[in-house]
């Protein structure tokens, strides 16, 4: 752990940074004026209802979209302004494990797992085929190496994808809705597996759920979304002690309470204004 | 990167220290490899390592595997915490042979 970036990032413990960050999709707003910072080793959910702008604030925290205004520093670099090389550069220190799991159809579970490391280091295939295997032990898919992603089930998808995105041990992991999609047993033993990873990578984590008990569960802290806006970001008890009524609504899962403006809708329907 | 080595009876110690991460691992390796295919029992004194990735850990096994086919002895000794932490995510604490003291091994 000798690079740039990371000795910028022991300066502060904030190893992500997320400064007034507003973004558009066209001329809708999506993000507005996001602030929150995320320490060392900690865990962060981003928490939200659908169409809350919490995947669209991890695609950014990814740096697969630029934002229209603001700054995302992690391990103490703005990775706005990053040239394509920075920013290759700076993805060895993260994995990502996406909703669907993104592995790629044409290969095996162990050719997906080895792919970063093939990617991003020159070291010897014997290492790296040793490398992979002991992340599949990890979640628990030890001998299914040789099958494609089309023979394994929901659940071992996104394992297998959690073993890829962490085996070149980040230092920062980005995992989008880990639950989603899974049995209540699978998702337990996931929630375990991410505090485990944790405990013994020292991690820094961020969460993208709509899962409560998911979410309450690996928490550190809490950054809750609601129509691109941060409502609250504190502990789980400050989520749970929140007096605020979106908040609640999310908590309690409370159908949203849709007030119309009759001439947005109408101009929505029609496209043309009155 | 050289990392040091020193005899103890019939044990070659080799003293892994500081970060054994991507860029340090390919060194330490080669050196497990060496003594091993040299023939020396390797006992891996891993007292003052601050933090090893799963591609240390991954030369460690190489190793360990490599000492079982030349029927040579292989241990870890004084794991320090961190790697400790590391070795257990992958149930390998179970797997090494792992002793608090180069003086428990001899």
């Amino acid at each position: 752990m000798k690079n740039s970036t990371m000795q910028t990032a022991t300066v502060s413990e904030d190893v992500i940074q997320v400064e007034n960050l507003v973004t558009y999709y066209g001329e809708r707003k999506i993000l507005d004026d996001i602030n929150f910072s995320v320490r060392k080793g900690e865990i962060m959910v981003i928490m939200g209802g659908s169409g809350s702008g919490k995947s669209t604030l991890l695609r950014y925290l990814l740096g697969l979209n630029m934002p229209t205004s603001g700054s995302i520093r992690l391990l103490g670099k703005d990775i706005t302004r990053m040239n394509a090389r920075e920013m290759h550069d700076m993805r060895k220190n993260m994995g990502v494990a996406f909703q669907g799991g993104a592995l790629f159809g044409s290969m095996t579970v162990g050719e997906n797992v080895q792919l970063p490391l093939c990617e991003h280091t020159r070291l010897d295939k014997n290492t790296m085929r040793i490398m992979s295997r002991m992340k599949l032990e990890v979640v628990n898919l030890a001998g299914f190496e040789d099958l494609m992603p089309s023979e394994l089930s929901g659940g071992m998808i996104k394992r297998a994808a959690l073993a890829r995105a962490v085996v070149m041990d980040p230092r920062l992991l980005f995992f989008d809705e880990p639950s989603a999609g899974l049995d209540p047993v699978a998702s337990a033993e996931l929630d375990e597996l991410i505090l485990r990873l944790r405990a013994a990578m020292n991690m820094t984590i961020v969460v993208v759920t709509h899962e409560l008990e998911s979410a309450f569960k690996i928490a550190d802290r809490i950054t809750v979304l609601d129509n691109g806006e941060i409502l609250l970001c504190g502990t789980v008890e400050e989520v749970r002690n929140s007096t605020n009524e979106r908040i609640q609504n999310l908590l309690n899962r409370r159908p949203r309470d849709e007030t119309l403006d009759v001439d947005e809708y109408l101009k929505r329907l029609t496209g043309r204004d009155i | 990167m050289k990392y040091p080595v020193k005899r103890e009876g019939k044990f070659t110690v080799l003293l892994l220290n500081g970060e054994i991460d991507l860029n340090c691992s390919p060194d330490a390796r080669k050196q497990i490899l060496k003594y091993l295919n040299n023939n020396e029992n390797l006992l891996v004194d891993m007292s003052a390592v601050e933090y090893i990735d799963s591609s240390g850990v991954a030369s460690l096994v190489e190793g360990f595997q490599l000492s079982r086919g030349l029927k040579l002895d292989f241990a870890l000794v004084g794991v320090s915490r961190p790697a400790m932490q590391v070795l257990q995510l992958a149930k390998l604490d179970k797997i090494f042979p792992i002793f608090e003291s180069i003086t428990d091994c001899l």
